[in-house]
């Protein structure tokens, strides 16, 4: 592991930001610490800067520890929220900024700086002034300043935040591009899943101070562990029990369940496809069509419950209160009464293990 | 047409009209009248009486003795200043909602009280001119003692300039030059100073001016000795209205000059700072 965390805690007054965090991230990765606003990801991040000291526990970079090693003398690259460009410097004198207090050689920090320059693409506004900039380009100079030292490890904290949605895709696969290019070891911390699931290698999902799972972002939307996970990613409904329908008498009481929408499938009576499998099925109205842009999402009532479900623009048209089939394949159960528990799938029983995702 | 426009602009934000109006008559009442009868008393003077007044060694030696005074005075202010704003707006301690309040007592007090207490505190008597003079120092009647009246009556106008610049301050700033490897020295100097500098020029600037024009707390520390180069020049215009034949003529000519000077000072100031802050916002 090229940077690790070990068994971190911090507080702040009453208020627990990391309850014993652990983990670690190899070298070249570009992780995501994903959770919702409050949930400490921005210390942990700032633990590992050393711009915050842990209560307990170790922060390890390239095997050592560095504790007791100041922020300034870590070698870490940090882009803020709001950039914290210098307003009195110009572009050029920004990006210079670290050079300059290592007090390094005149002309080979002219040509480093311009190289930089040069990567981000701002030529010609060296001697702009950060006000003077557009919220992409500030966001650029803000990550050449960073990595203009060659730090070992570089972190963003909420990198696009402060940014319109329309260029945010755009520099979303910039910055992508860029840290692939330098090949830089990197951590952002971010409230939006899906930045977290374009741009990230792994993601970690944190939620008030715990950890409470890391791994790819296909198999933390595949397979999360635990309630929070399953509902923070994907969007979902939970329920409190599922009686009255088919296909899942076996559930035991107590146990609440989470339903994505990629879970059930609605159909007409007349339907090709799912025709052997019409007794799994239940029978529900469209409450609600919403026109999505390249879909639609349908509301359907279903035995006196709201499931949300997708419909392709290219299956035949539907209207609201027309009664379709539901199919209901699969969900996430999980118990609420006990935080160790962890999510678990349960396949509708009436499938007889006909796998829908073979259809 | 050009009428019209005018009259549509008065209705964006009303009570321009009114509000202008105000101001101009306190401004005439307040200031500009007072300003100009000082000009027109001592334009009463022939053009030779009035340089050959001005030129008197003892006055242009109290001219000497204002403005440096006061200079070094607001130079003082501005380090200790920005010292005692700074500890008021990033460290917590026990004291220092007092510690703040105290901030403007120079002004509440009279400044005569300021002087007297000043003057006895720095004697030879007094607690403090006692232990200085041990060490060689004397304080009261000399021009160290003119510069810590200054001090003393000026604090407040830099304290409460740069006190809410640093307040408003994002730590993002500091933190982002300490992640480039800059000592705390450096993060001050290139990264915090250019942030409060506009702040601490009008500061500096408003000192210099209470310092220049400075009577009440100056007078009883200085001494108003000739020979020691420790008349003000509010002094000398005083003495000229306080002796047995008033001079009015004199003390307007004087007054005079000490308000082109003390403007031209403060010009250059605001010059400074327009160009300072034209740089960042083009």
């Amino acid at each position: 592991m090229y940077v690790e965390m070990r068994k971190i805690c911090k507080k702040f007054g009453d208020y627990e930001a990391a309850k014993s965090i652990d983990f670690g991230i190899e070298k070249g990765k570009m992780a995501a610490l994903l959770g919702p606003s409050g949930s400490g990801k921005t210390t942990i991040l700032r633990i590992l800067a050393g711009l915050e000291k842990q209560d307990s526990g170790d922060v390890i970079i390239e095997g050592r520890v560095v504790n007791d090693i100041p922020a300034s003398k870590r070698g870490i690259g940090f882009v803020f929220q709001n950039y914290a460009l210098f307003r009195y410097m110009t572009v050029y004198d920004n990006i210079a900024f670290g050079l300059k207090v290592q007090k390094a050689d005149k002309h080979q920090m002219k040509e480093r700086v311009n190289e930089m320059i040069s990567l981000i693409g701002l030529e010609g506004l060296e001697k702009r002034y950060p006000d003077q900039l557009s919220g992409g380009q500030r966001q650029r100079v803000a990550f050449a300043r960073a990595i203009v030292p060659n730090p070992q490890l570089l972190l963003l904290d909420e990198p696009f935040a402060a940014i319109d949605a329309k260029v945010r895709k755009e520099l979303r696969a910039w910055l992508k591009e860029m840290i692939e290019k330098v090949g830089i070891t990197s951590i952002f911390v971010t409230h939006d899943q899906d930045e977290a699931v374009e741009l990230a290698d792994d993601i970690i999902i944190i939620n008030e101070g715990n950890l409470e799972q890391m791994g790819s972002p296909v198999s933390i939307y595949k397979h999360p562990e635990t309630p929070f996970v399953a509902h923070f990613i994907g969007t979902s409904n939970t329920l409190d029990n599922l009686s009255g329908f088919k296909g899942f008498e076996g559930i035991e009481a107590g146990k609440k369940v989470i339903i994505r929408p990629e879970f059930v499938e609605v159909f007409k009576n007349d339907n090709q496809r799912f025709k052997n499998l019409m007794d799994a099925t239940e029978e529900g109205i469209i409450k609600k069509i919403a026109f999505r842009g390249s879909y639609l999402e349908l509301t359907m009532l279903v035995n006196g419950v709201l499931l949300t479900t997708t419909r392709s623009l290219e299956r035949r048209s539907v209207s609201v209160g027309e009664k379709m089939r539901v199919l209901l394949h699969r969900v996430y159960l999980f118990d609420d009464t006990n935080a160790e528990m962890r999510a678990e799938i349960y396949k509708n029983e009436l499938l007889k293990g006909v796998d829908i995702e073979m259809l | 047409m050009k009428k019209e426009r005018l009259k549509k602009q008065h209705s964006i934000i009303p009570g321009r009209g009114m509000t202008l109006g105000i101001t101009i008559t306190m401004l005439s009442l307040f200031i500009l009248i007072p300003l100009v009868s000082a000009m027109l008393y001592s334009f009463r003077m022939s053009w030779k009486d009035f340089t050959e007044l001005i030129t008197r060694p003892n006055v242009t030696q109290a001219f000497a003795t204002s403005i440096w005074c006061s200079l070094i005075a607001a130079v003082i202010n501005c380090i200790f200043g920005t010292i005692l704003a700074w500890v008021l707006v990033r460290y917590e301690f026990p004291g220092k909602r007092l510690m703040d309040a105290m901030i403007e007592l120079p002004f509440a007090l009279p400044t005569a009280v300021a002087g007297i207490t000043l003057t006895k505190m720095y004697s030879d008597n007094g607690f403090l001119g006692r232990a200085l003079e041990r060490v060689g120092i004397r304080v009261s009647y000399t021009r160290l003692g003119i510069i810590i009246a200054m001090v003393f009556i000026g604090i407040p106008f830099v304290v409460r300039a740069v006190q809410p610049i640093l307040e408003k301050l994002p730590a993002a700033h500091e933190e982002a030059a300490l992640m480039l490897g800059a000592s705390r020295f450096t993060t001050f100097r290139k990264v915090i100073f250019p942030e409060i500098m506009p702040a601490l020029l009008s500061g500096f600037g408003l000192a210099l001016a209470r310092g220049i024009g400075e009577y009440g707390s100056v007078i009883y520390i200085s001494g108003n000795s000739e020979k020691n180069g420790t008349q003000v020049v509010s002094y000398i215009i005083m003495s000229k209205l306080n002796s047995g034949n008033v001079d009015y003529e004199g003390a307007a000519a004087i007054a005079l000059v000490l308000l082109i000077l003390s403007f031209l000072m403060l010009f250059l100031i605001n010059m400074i700072q327009h160009f300072a802050a034209r740089r960042t916002n083009a």
